[in-house]
C-alpha cells in the first residue's frame, strides 16, 4: 500500500516538477511568475493528442512533437507580450502574462470544445508490473523515466553547455552578463524554448496518464507547479524537482488516507507552512537586502 | 422614498444597469486591492478569497438574522478585516513573490473550505435572499462606491497613507524613518479585505445566488487586473481600469465566442502600450489647472 502510493505521487510529482522547472528557470532570469506556463502544458497535451489520433505516431514521437511546437511558442510568446515590458514594473509583465494565459484557454476552448478529449486506446501498452505488494503500471514507468531523463538532459545544458553557463551567468546578474558580452536576449528566448518544451513533454504525460486532455487543465496544475517552485525556492533547479516531487507525494497521500475533497488544498497548505518556516522556500538562497 | 428610487432604477434598462452594478462591485474591490497592492506595494493574488468571506458572511447574516443591510455590510467588513488581519500577521513577514503565492494558496484554501462546508450547502452553493433595505441595489451599490472613493481618497493623503506609501517606495528606508512596517502592513491588508468583504456582501445579493467555485484564481487575477490596467495607486485610476475591465467583456458580448480571446489579447495590448497602466503617471490637479488655463501646456503630464 505505502510503495503503490509511493508510486502514484512520485508519478504525479514528476509531472509537477517538469512544470514547475519552467517557472523557476523564467523567473530565475527575468524574475517574471509566467502565468501562461500552465496553458503551455495545456497546449502541449493538446498536440500530443493530435500527432497520436490524427497521425497514429508513437507517444514518444507525440512528447517530441508537442515539445517543438512548444518550444517555439514559449519564444514568440516571450517576443511579443514580455519583450517589451522588461523595463517597465514587474507587475505589468504578469498582468500580460495573465492576459496570454486567458487568451490561450480561450483559443483552446474554441479549437477544441469544451469537453475533455482522451487519447485512442492503444496509444501506450498498458501492463501492471508487480513489485512487493504494488501495481506499478507501465505508464508510471513511462512518467517517471521521461521526466529523469529530460530532468538530467536539463541539468547537462545548464551546468555543462555554453549557453547553460550564459543563463547562469544571466540569472546572477543580468546587466553585468549583458555587458560581459552575452546575447541576453539570446539567452531569455532560450530560456522560454527550454521551460516550454519541459512543460509540454508533461502535458502529454499528463494526457496519457488520466486520459484527459481539456482546454481548463492548465489552471490548477500551473498555479500547483508554481507552488512547487516556490516551495522548493524559486530561482532553484533542484528546488523545482524536489518541490515538485514532494507536493506530488504528499497529494496522493492526502487522498489516501481520505481527504480527496480537499486534494487541491494539500498542496497550498503544505506551502503555506514552510513558507511560514522557511521564507525563501527549501533549497532557496536567503537574500539579504542592502540599502 | 423607497418607492422614488424604484421607479428611478426601473426607468433603467435592466441590462444596462447590470453592467452598472457590476461595475460597482468591481470598483469597490479593485479599490480595497489597491490600497493593499498599490498603495503598499504588498502583491496579493487571494483577493476574491475575502471577497468570498465577505459574500459568505453577509448571505449568512440576512438568512439567520433579521439585521439591516447597511448593519449586515458593517459587520461583514469587520469580520473579513479581522480574518485578514489574523491571515496577515504570519504572512505578511514575506516579501515579493513569496507572499503573492501564499495569499494565492490562502486563497485556494478558502474556496476548498468553503466548497466542503456544510452551513454553506458544500458545492451546491447557496441562495441568497433579498437585502434587508428600501433601497433598491443598484443604488445601494454606487452609494458605496462613492463610499470607498472617498475613504481611499482619504486614507491616501493621511499620515497613514503616507507610511504605506513609505513602505511600498523602500521598506527598509520607512522602518530606519521610524514606521512600523509590519503594524501598517496588517492594517493596510486589514483595510483592503473590509473592503473586499463589503464587496462580496453587495455581490451575494446582488445575483442573489454565490457559489464558492465563483471566487478562484481567476477572479483574484481580474480584480488585480484592474488595478494595474488604471495605474497602480492611483483612485481615478482604478475606477476607470475596473469601469473598462468589468464592462469589457459585455461589450464584447457581439463577437460571441471570440470575446474571452479578445479579452486575453487586449490585456496584452494594453500592458505592452501603456505599461504603467492607463492612467499611471497622470496627474489629475495639473490637468484639470491646464485645462481651466492656469499652467503653459506641455508641462503638465509628468511621466
Amino acid at each position: 500500500m505505502f510503495l503503490q502510493q509511493l508510486v502514484n505521487g512520485v508519478a504525479l510529482g514528476s509531472v509537477y516538477a517538469l512544470i514547475a522547472l519552467g517557472y523557476t528557470m523564467v523567473y530565475g532570469i527575468i524574475t517574471l511568475i509566467n502565468f501562461a506556463h500552465g496553458e503551455i502544458f495545456m497546449v502541449g497535451a493538446f498536440i500530443g493528442l493530435l500527432l497520436v489520433s490524427y497521425f497514429k505516431v508513437n507517444v514518444f514521437v507525440a512528447i517530441i512533437g508537442a515539445m517543438i511546437f512548444c518550444m517555439i511558442m514559449g519564444v514568440v510568446i516571450e517576443l511579443v507580450a514580455y519583450r517589451a515590458l522588461r523595463k517597465s514594473s514587474r507587475l505589468s509583465a504578469l498582468i500580460s502574462a495573465i492576459g496570454v494565459s486567458i487568451f490561450l484557454s480561450s483559443l483552446a476552448l474554441m479549437v477544441f470544445g469544451a469537453d475533455a478529449k482522451g487519447f485512442p486506446d492503444g496509444a501506450f501498452p498498458v501492463r501492471q508490473i508487480h513489485v512487493g505488494d504494488a501495481d506499478i503500471s507501465t505508464l508510471q514507468m513511462l512518467i517517471i523515466g521521461v521526466s529523469a531523463v529530460l530532468m538530467l538532459g536539463l541539468e547537462f545544458i545548464v551546468q555543462k553547455t555554453k549557453i547553460g553557463k550564459a543563463m547562469r551567468a544571466t540569472s546572477e546578474d543580468y546587466n553585468t552578463s549583458a555587458l560581459m558580452g552575452i546575447n541576453v536576449n539570446r539567452v531569455i528566448s532560450f530560456t522560454f524554448a527550454l521551460g516550454s518544451a519541459l512543460a509540454a513533454a508533461g502535458g502529454v504525460l499528463v494526457g496519457v496518464l488520466f486520459n484527459a486532455v481539456s482546454f481548463n487543465m492548465g489552471l490548477m496544475a500551473g498555479l500547483k507547479a508554481f507552488a512547487a517552485a516556490v516551495l522548493g525556492g524559486i530561482g532553484s533547479i533542484p528546488g523545482a524537482m524536489l518541490g515538485g516531487l514532494l507536493l506530488g507525494v504528499s497529494e496522493v497521500f492526502g487522498v489516501a488516507i481520505g481527504y480527496s475533497s480537499y486534494r487541491d488544498a494539500i498542496a497550498f497548505t503544505i506551502l503555506v507552512l514552510v513558507l511560514l518556516v522557511k521564507p525563501t522556500g527549501l533549497l532557496g538562497q536567503k537574500i539579504t537586502k542592502k540599502v | 422614498m423607497g418607492n422614488f428610487l424604484q421607479s428611478l432604477v426601473a426607468s433603467i434598462d435592466p441590462y444596462m444597469m447590470q453592467i452598472l452594478v457590476n461595475v460597482g462591485i468591481a470598483i469597490v474591490l479593485a479599490l480595497g486591492l489597491n490600497v493593499i497592492v498599490g498603495l503598499t506595494g504588498q502583491l496579493s493574488l487571494g483577493h476574491a478569497a475575502f471577497m468570498s468571506i465577505g459574500a459568505f458572511t453577509s448571505a449568512m447574516i440576512t438568512i439567520k438574522t433579521g439585521l439591516p443591510f447597511s448593519v449586515n455590510l458593517m459587520v461583514t467588513g469587520v469580520v473579513t478585516a479581522v480574518v485578514a488581519a489574523i491571515i496577515g500577521f504570519p504572512i505578511l513577514r514575506l516579501t515579493g513573490d513569496y507572499l503573492a503565492i501564499c495569499t494565492l494558496g490562502f486563497a485556494e484554501i478558502v474556496k476548498v473550505f468553503f466548497l466542503n462546508f456544510e452551513p454553506t450547502n458544500k458545492a451546491l452553493g447557496l441562495t441568497v435572499p433579498n437585502a434587508k433595505t428600501v433601497i433598491p441595489m443598484p443604488i445601494y451599490v454606487w452609494v458605496v462606491v462613492v463610499l470607498a472613493i472617498i475613504l481611499v481618497t482619504f486614507v491616501q493623503s493621511s499620515r497613514f497613507g503616507r507610511a504605506l506609501k513609505a513602505i511600498r517606495e523602500d521598506e527598509i528606508a520607512a522602518e530606519a524613518m521610524g514606521i512600523n512596517t509590519a503594524k501598517y502592513k496588517i492594517q493596510a491588508f486589514a483595510l483592503g479585505s473590509f473592503m473586499a468583504g463589503i464587496g462580496g456582501g453587495l455581490y451575494a445579493h446582488f445575483l442573489s445566488y454565490i457559489n464558492p467555485s465563483d471566487f478562484g484564481f481567476l477572479k483574484s487575477v481580474d480584480i488585480l487586473s484592474m488595478v494595474v490596467l488604471g495605474g497602480l495607486g492611483s483612485v481615478p485610476g482604478t475606477v476607470i481600469g475596473s469601469a473598462v475591465l468589468a464592462s469589457a467583456p459585455e461589450f464584447l458580448r457581439f463577437m460571441s465566442q471570440y470575446r474571452m480571446l479578445v479579452y486575453g489579447a487586449l490585456l496584452v495590448f494594453l500592458m505592452v502600450f501603456r505599461p504603467n497602466g492607463l492612467l499611471g503617471g497622470v496627474n489629475f490637479t495639473e490637468l484639470l489647472l491646464r485645462a481651466i488655463g492656469r499652467k503653459p501646456a506641455g508641462k503638465g503630464i509628468k511621466q
